[in-house]
């Protein structure tokens, strides 16, 4: 900058010196802190000019340039820090006996219209993925509005409940705020998608042909492990999945996050079924996670 | 722009750096915490739910 300035220094010297008289109709204001405009030839206009857009883009470029920083790294710290207030008031109502899906009375809530009475934003279950690490831990937040997704992945109200038969419908970031489905399309038909509430974990696998370990293979019940599909296609989250309509039996999860990284044109699909409940007992793990027994 | 900025910085050189580097810290915390959160969910980027 400093060389800059100096440029300047020594053109703006040039402007001043130059014979006002070489320039007819122009007005010279006075000595040496003469405006820049004042006595300006074409071609010094043209430079500035050719100067200020350049800043300008540059400028601009800088801040596109912050953005991106902003996307990628200043979301996930403010993401993180709601992740972990919504995980420990969740670990703490459990410990206090209280669990968000169920309601006064003792009864569960259940799909369609009676789980309202979870706010949004609140933690109802985490989640654990051990194909995307053994640390890989989300404690899911009821609802997908904006504020929610922010702190974790959020379950679409309306969706079934964990274990629930139909649909355990949850939606998470990709690309910052905490991005916990950035890895989704790493997970492999078969792979396990753990979730926890407060007294059962469910172990659901992820649908495909497990032979060929193809994750679009639609099996017998026409749902694929994997789909990439428009935002506008609700079916993915219907009860059963893809069959809007049709009474559900089975107990299923599906997982949606935008496609490609960085865009948001697609969304990615990723369907499971239920393949165990296991009954919590103090601290031990299902066996499906690293270091569990039951 | 740069230029008219530096130039018109009081004190020498050092001081005049130290300024630069608290006005690009205060105009960038201003992005980062102001108009950036509140741009973001204008923009068609970072969606994630399907819906209608």
């Amino acid at each position: 900058m400093s060389g800059n300035s100096k440029d300047e220094q020594v053109e703006q010297m040039t402007i001043d010196e130059q014979d006002p008289s070489d320039e007819p109709g122009s007005v010279r204001t006075g000595g040496r802190h003469a405006r820049p405009d004042a006595g300006m030839s074409r071609a010094d206009m043209l430079r500035l000019g050719l100067r200020g857009t350049g800043q300008t883009l540059i400028t601009a470029g800088l801040i596109v340039l912050l953005f991106v920083v902003y996307e990628l790294w200043v979301t996930n710290i403010f993401a993180h820090e709601k992740q972990s207030k919504v995980h420990n008031a969740l670990e703490k109502e459990w410990a206090q006996g209280d669990d968000p899906l169920v309601t006064g009375g003792g009864k569960l809530n259940l799909p369609g219209g009676k789980q309202g009475t979870i706010p949004t934003g609140t933690g109802i279950a985490n989640l654990y993925i051990p194909r995307l690490g053994t640390d890989y831990h989300f404690t899911i937040v009821q609802g997908t509005d904006d504020g929610s997704l922010e702190k974790g992945p959020g379950h679409y109200t309306g969706s079934a409940l964990p274990g629930g038969v139909g649909n355990f419908a949850v939606a998470g970031h990709r690309v910052g705020k905490g991005e916990p489905f950035l890895n989704l399309d790493h997970l492999r038909p078969g792979d396990t998608i753990v979730v926890e509430t407060k007294s059962t974990w469910f172990i659901y696998t992820v649908k495909g042909n497990l032979q060929s370990g193809d994750l679009n293979d639609k099996g017998t019940d026409g749902i694929p492990g994997r789909e990439i599909v428009s935002p506008s296609d609700t079916n993915v989250i219907a009860p059963v999945p893809d069959h809007p309509g049709v009474t559900p039996t089975e107990k299923m999860i599906t997982l949606t996050t935008c496609h490609p990284k960085f865009t948001a044109t697609q969304r990615m699909i990723l369907h499971g079924t239920l393949a165990r409940t296991v009954q919590r007992s103090g601290d031990q793990l299902p066996k499906e996670l690293s270091g569990g027994t039951l | 722009m740069y230029v008219w900025i530096w130039r018109h910085l009081p004190g020498a050189v050092t001081w005049k750096v130290l300024q630069t580097l608290l006005i690009v810290a205060a105009i960038s915390a201003l992005l980062l915490f102001i108009v950036f959160p509140w741009l973001e969910p204008k923009l068609p980027i970072n969606r994630v739910t399907v819906n209608q």
